[in-house]
């Protein structure tokens, strides 16, 4: 670790780094659509199914990369779900305990971080082969850019749909809200609208790295 | 046993350290589930009672203290402890000097999506119902729902009339809802247009909770106020 010095600090950067931009899960990567897609009708409710997932991935992929010796090949994928379970039965009770109103908001989404693609996932392709201090960021990078996603999905849809973002009004009385956008098929309609807009943003990058192999040639 | 199929079988993978991982992780597991319950346990139960005295002082305006109560099967009313639910138990509020404003009753019914739950404020003196709040529903959001928030059909709570007939045992007149804008008498629930199975979910929760309740809170009234509640003494 010591003498590895910088390499190792940029390795862990990139860890942390990509999955909040590079590997966005939601916008990049498409994974765990069904509370991206159900949950985030207001900024409050994406902000906190963000967290939630958050905390369930760093201390799965925690666990998961602690116990990676451990744990034998043929029963590792059943290990990993009891792993990511027991966190997510935490995160229900710490959220009850937190606020009843949110826990009512969130509904069943909360046990269904049990089978968000996006923290198994994490747990085979990146826990299970990584050191715990890696995973550990891999997990937070993950999960703040998960985060990030509900949060650009949440606010578009509350504010489009209620007039308001995390409570707060923003429009004069008279603002006749888009009912359709805090319905489920306002979720598709913005969804499509973020990932067209990160793919032009991604098109425009390579355009421009196309350019300057050019010129650099 | 265990000797015997270490030493012979190669191709099959050792099962000792796939039960040792299993189960060594589903006890910590278990370990860590039942010590995070314990833990938020008593907080989990305050916020639950916290939020029902909000409900209950909330429908019962004028109340500021509450006392719940448990319909026993020979008609009468029992106190009950602190943050006591279920479909026999009612909660009557007073205020500051003690005397009985009214009694909220919780009731629920089925709604466009899913069950919505409610509670209801009656005022016995009057035999109105005098609020209604909603503890749970999964309405559609921007339609359904705004049987919890629209300022005019929850004005239609402020005073709804479920007199007792003569007889003592019915109501003069059954809770309807009608379309908006075309109630005419103070037993009728103004709908909402956009909404109409939640609205009319809403009157018949109401209209078979009180054909249930409004009986039986006015025939033993006296088990209510003579308790006296929290601040009664």
């Amino acid at each position: 670790m010591v003498n590895k010095g910088s390499a190792a600090t940029s390795a862990s950067t990139d860890d942390f780094i990509k999955g909040l931009w590079r590997d966005n899960p939601v916008f990049v990567q498409v994974l765990g659509m069904c509370p991206v897609l159900a949950v985030t009708n207001s900024g409050i409710n994406a902000l906190a199914m963000g967290l939630a997932t958050l905390f369930v991935l760093v201390l799965s992929n925690a666990l998961v990369s602690m116990l990676r010796h451990f744990i034998p090949r043929q029963v590792r994928i059943a290990t990993f779900i009891l792993i990511i379970a027991t966190f997510v039965t935490v995160v229900d009770y710490l959220i009850q305990a937190i606020s009843l109103d949110l826990h009512r908001a969130l509904g069943a989404f909360i046990s269904l971080i049990v089978v968000n693609c996006l923290i198994l996932g994490r747990a085979e392709a990146f826990a299970s082969k990584n050191s715990v201090g890696r995973s550990i960021l891999d997990g937070l990078g993950m999960g703040v850019g998960f985060t990030f996603a509900l949060l650009c999905l949440g606010g578009v849809r509350e504010i489009l749909g209620n007039g308001s973002l995390f409570g707060v009004a923003l429009f004069p009385a008279g603002f006749q809200p888009w009912i359709v956008m805090i319905l489920p098929s306002g979720g598709f309609f913005t969804l499509g609208l973020w990932l067209l807009f990160f793919n032009y943003l991604k098109s425009r990058r390579q355009a421009r790295q196309a350019l300057a192999q050019e010129v650099g040639v | 046993m265990e000797t015997a199929s270490h030493g012979s079988a190669p191709p099959r993978p050792a099962s000792w350290p796939m039960y040792r991982a299993l189960v060594g992780v589903g006890v910590a597991c278990g370990l860590l589930i039942v010590s995070v319950y314990v833990l938020t346990l008593p907080v989990i139960a305050r916020n639950e009672a916290e939020a029902l005295q909000r409900a209950v002082l909330q429908v019962l305006p004028g109340a500021v203290a509450k006392a719940s109560f448990v319909f026993a099967a020979d008609g009468s009313f029992h106190p009950a402890g602190g943050a006591a639910t279920g479909a026999e138990t009612v909660h009557a509020g007073y205020d500051a000097a003690g005397q009985l404003v009214g009694v909220a009753v919780e009731g629920q019914g089925m709604g466009y999506q899913d069950v919505i739950r409610i509670l209801y404020g009656y005022a016995p003196q009057r035999q109105v119902i005098v609020g209604m709040q909603v503890l749970a529903s999964k309405e559609t959001p921007g339609l359904g729902d705004k049987i919890e928030k629209d300022a005019a059909f929850l004005a239609n709570f402020q005073s709804l009339d479920v007199r007792l007939a003569a007889d003592g045992e019915n109501l003069q007149h059954s809770i309807e809802a009608v379309k908006q804008g075309t109630k005419t008498t103070p037993w009728q629930i103004d709908g909402i247009t956009g909404a109409t199975i939640s609205s009319k979910a809403i009157a018949s929760i109401l209209r078979q909770g009180s054909a249930q309740w409004v009986p039986r809170l006015h025939a033993r009234q006296a088990d209510l106020v003579s308790s006296g509640g929290p601040n009664g003494e």
